[in-house]
């Protein structure tokens, strides 16, 4: 059986704005790829770089961070520290060789449920042109 | 380990897409897994008692419920384990419904990724401890922001059960909207009539503190225990002196009334000091800063403080208020806007003087209104023709996608009340007419009857006759003969919709939640919790929610009130469990946490080690994320539970061993 690369993606959806975006998605049936699989966190301020990291690590071809929009955090603040992390972290990636696409931190409403599946569908596409990113880690196709 | 993991069917909402029989087979292969069962609906009562049932019978330490999204029914199934004997955060939720079914159409691809995702919580499940809620006391007093028919309904229900209740409105006057409309429909009731005798009894009622021209500015705390800042703006007047008697405005050095009053919405005028309508509550007079002589120069005879010699209400000194109040629940009540006509130029609003929205209309077919009740032109002329154009604003694509639910109806009412006042020819241009309400069918069946035309076209232009009387065409598609038509008019009424407040994003900030596409306060579940938002103890009542009219409106606020008065008779809360703490053994004292926490839960003890104060701890987790040593811990999203969350996902991706863990053993 040929094997066929899909990208797969670790996402990190805060429990407010994004998990519950990605729900909206799900209740107006916006039909959207089906590589990403959602973690759920109370904040996008919880997702600790290592998470990242491990993901990575463990044979992801993709993470995502979800949080509220600036100024609309939940917990206030969460989101703005993620998004200090996140700018230290990418440079980390980079030195690792993780190319810049393979790593995003989106800002997502829960009213928006459209954008889930322009985020999670730009970046499948994005991650097939690229390649995985363990050359040994292929899924094999049923 | 003994876990048990529970497949829902969902009927085919999940069965349809996923095998649902192969999850089963699945999940049975993994290890610690004692049992693996699907269900129709795992929800109902025989789908929990299979999970009880299994406890007992299985001796069962772990449960996997793989379903619809844990914002539905997390607590209905840890409501269940927690029947059974089993501590209720042992239980965790898959989501593969809205995450999952609901948005692939690949079914191979849906029950890989259902696997992944059973095969995660299996083994985050795994790491889950035993917890217990926390309990906190709930205040017994409830805060109501917005006076319109939403507030003050909200109010009185709350009032009347022995609850205090402090009701904010921002202008000087309760009343909100509905004080401006003259008849409602169906029943043509005059909504003053029902709606005075309610404002009365607010400020008659001794459980109500109704403190007007005042906003809400700061909100701090949680369900149970906000606390609330309150800026009483300064109207000038002593409102505890004021008697209403309104002599400083017959008094005011302005013998002409010269100010745009926009209770009329600017047919009228009114002068600097004022009263909103003449049956305001309270019956309090205000002075506007921006127009009064004695503000702007200093200079004024003042002959409104001389008219009130006796009773020295007058206070030009007067400084704004800053109360902070305790409450434990809050009703936002905030309303709505009206679309302004000014934004769809081809209908003319602003540059033909004919042409009206509806709710100008309602002024001046109002007896207290700028013309007496009389439906008059500019010039004063009765109008002999009049055309009203359906869905201003609303259902299209480049103002608002959105029904606003109650313009036709409102529209058929002024159609018949224009007809009977001037005997005009009224023409109602629609898209479709929307009566779907008790007795409002009829009530467009009788406005028919009485001769109202209706064209089914949505007109796609108003320009002027160009004979030099002022008329003006109206220009459709009539759809049923299949015909422009070109129908001169005297009057265009626009039937503007509803739009969210211009500040509902700033004033949503305030309270915690969130809007939603269209602008309007987010309700948390539109069927299951209507009048909730995500932020706990806080309610939605009336417009501010979505476009609805005064029937719906007084029925959502006593849900809003009913849940208020739930959470308030309750006396405790249980909030979940999910806080923050630290190791004190394991922490360094490096401080990185302290300045994190938005809450200033975070404490350094005797010089040499950070504490979290669990009531303030509302469990982002940020903290948790950001220590070098690991020593803060989260219940309910430890470290160990996401890390596993994440190799469980991934399992499938690694060949072999896959490649090592980069962070060292925890």
């Amino acid at each position: 059986m040929p094997e066929v690369y899909e990208p797969k993606i670790v996402a990190f959806f805060c429990n407010w704005c994004t998990y519950l975006a990605a729900d909206l998605a799900g209740t107006s049936r916006i039909k959207h790829a089906p590589n990403a699989r959602v973690i759920r966190v109370m904040c996008s301020g919880r997702v600790d770089p290592q998470f990242v990291l491990d993901a990575f690590a463990r044979g992801a071809d993709g993470v995502l961070i979800g949080g509220c929009h600036p100024g609309d955090c939940h917990y206030q603040e969460g989101n703005y520290k993620a998004l200090r992390r996140v700018a230290l972290l990418r440079r980390l990636l980079k030195q690792m060789g993780i190319e810049e696409e393979r790593f995003r931190l989106e800002w997502i409403s829960a009213a928006e449920g459209e954008k889930v599946k322009t985020v999670i569908n730009d970046m499948v596409e994005k991650l097939h042109a690229l390649g995985p990113r363990v050359p040994a880690c292929r899924k094999e196709v049923a | 380990m003994r876990t048990g993991v529970y497949v829902c069917h969902c009927g085919t909402n999940i069965a349809g897409t996923i095998d649902v029989h192969a999850l089963i087979g699945y999940a049975g292969s993994l290890p610690g897994v004692a049992l693996a069962r699907e269900y129709k609906y795992m929800c109902s009562d025989p789908g929990q008692e299979l999970i009880r049932q299994d406890i007992c019978d299985y001796k069962l330490d772990r449960v996997v419920v793989a379903a619809c999204s844990p914002h539905l029914h997390e607590k209905t199934f840890r409501q269940a384990v927690e029947q059974a004997g089993l501590n209720p955060f042992y239980c965790h939720m898959v989501n593969l419904r809205e995450h999952d079914s609901w948005v692939h159409a690949d079914k191979p691809a849906a029950t890989e990724k259902a696997m992944d995702l059973v095969r995660a919580a299996v083994r985050r499940v795994k790491w889950h401890v035993p917890l217990e809620r926390r309990q906190v006391p709930v205040h017994a007093e409830v805060l109501v922001v917005g006076g319109g028919i939403a507030g003050i309904d909200a109010a009185l229900t709350l009032a009347n059960a022995g609850k205090h209740v402090y009701l904010v409105e921002r202008e000087p006057t309760i009343g909100g909207h509905m004080a401006q409309f003259d008849k409602t429909f169906p029943t043509l009731d005059c909504a003053a009539c029902i709606l005075t005798p309610k404002m009365t009894a607010v400020k008659a009622h001794r459980n109500i503190t109704l403190w007007t021209y005042s906003e809400v500015r700061q909100v701090e705390g949680y369900v149970g225990n906000y606390s609330v800042t309150v800026r009483r703006k300064p109207r000038y007047v002593i409102e505890k002196l004021c008697v209403g008697c309104l002599e400083c405005i017959q008094a005011c050095v302005y013998k002409q009334a010269k100010v745009p009053d926009p209770f009329n919405l600017g047919l009228s005028k009114r002068k600097p000091v004022y009263i909103p309508f003449p049956q305001a509550v309270p019956q309090v007079v205000a002075i506007d800063p921006e127009t009064c002589i004695e503000f702007k120069s200093g200079k004024c005879k003042k002959t409104c403080v001389e008219v009130c010699a006796e009773r020295n209400a007058i206070d030009f000194k007067q400084q704004a208020e800053i109360q902070t109040i305790q409450v434990g629940a809050i009703i936002l009540a905030t309303g709505f806007d009206v679309f302004d006509g000014a934004r769809i130029p081809y209908y003319g609003y602003g540059l033909y003087p004919n042409v009206y929205t509806a709710l100008e209309i309602e002024r001046l077919v109002n007896a207290s209104g700028p013309t007496g009740g009389e439906v008059v032109l500019r010039d004063g002329r009765k109008p002999a023709s009049v055309g009203i154009v359906h869905c201003v604003g609303s259902r299209d694509l480049h103002t608002n996608r959105y029904c606003s639910r109650v313009c036709c109806m409102y529209s058929l009412k002024l159609a018949h009340l224009i007809k009977e006042k001037t005997g005009a020819d009224v023409y109602n241009f629609y898209i479709d007419i929307r009566a779907p309400g008790k007795a409002f069918e009829e009530f467009y069946n009788r406005v028919a009857e009485e001769g109202v035309v209706f064209v089914r076209g949505k007109a796609a232009d108003v320009y002027p006759a160009g004979n030099g009387d002022g008329r003006l065409i109206v220009q459709a598609e009539d759809t049923l003969l299949g015909m422009i038509r070109k129908i001169p008019v005297d009057m265009v009424v626009l039937a503007t919709g509803l739009e969210p407040r211009a500040d509902a994003n700033d004033v949503r900030r305030l309270f915690n939640i969130g809007c939603s596409g269209d602008g309007f306060f987010l309700e948390r579940h539109p069927k299951l919790a209507p009048v909730n938002t995500f932020a706990d103890g806080i309610f939605l009542a009336g417009c501010c929610q979505g476009p609805k009219d005064i029937p719906d409106t007084v029925a959502q606020s006593g849900a809003a009130a009913a849940q208020a008065l739930a959470l308030i008779d309750a006396g405790v809360v249980e909030l979940e469990p999910n806080t923050a703490h630290v190791l004190e053994d394991a922490c360094s004292g490096c401080k990185t946490c302290l300045p994190l926490c938005p809450y200033s839960a975070i404490s350094f003890v005797e010089e040499k080690k950070a504490r979290i104060n669990e009531v303030l701890c509302k469990g982002c987790g940020t903290c948790v994320a950001a220590c070098p040593s690991g020593s803060i811990r989260q219940n309910l999203f430890e470290d160990e539970e996401i890390f596993e969350e994440i190799d469980g996902l991934l399992a499938s991706a690694a060949v072999g061993g896959g490649p090592v863990r980069i962070q060292g053993d925890l």
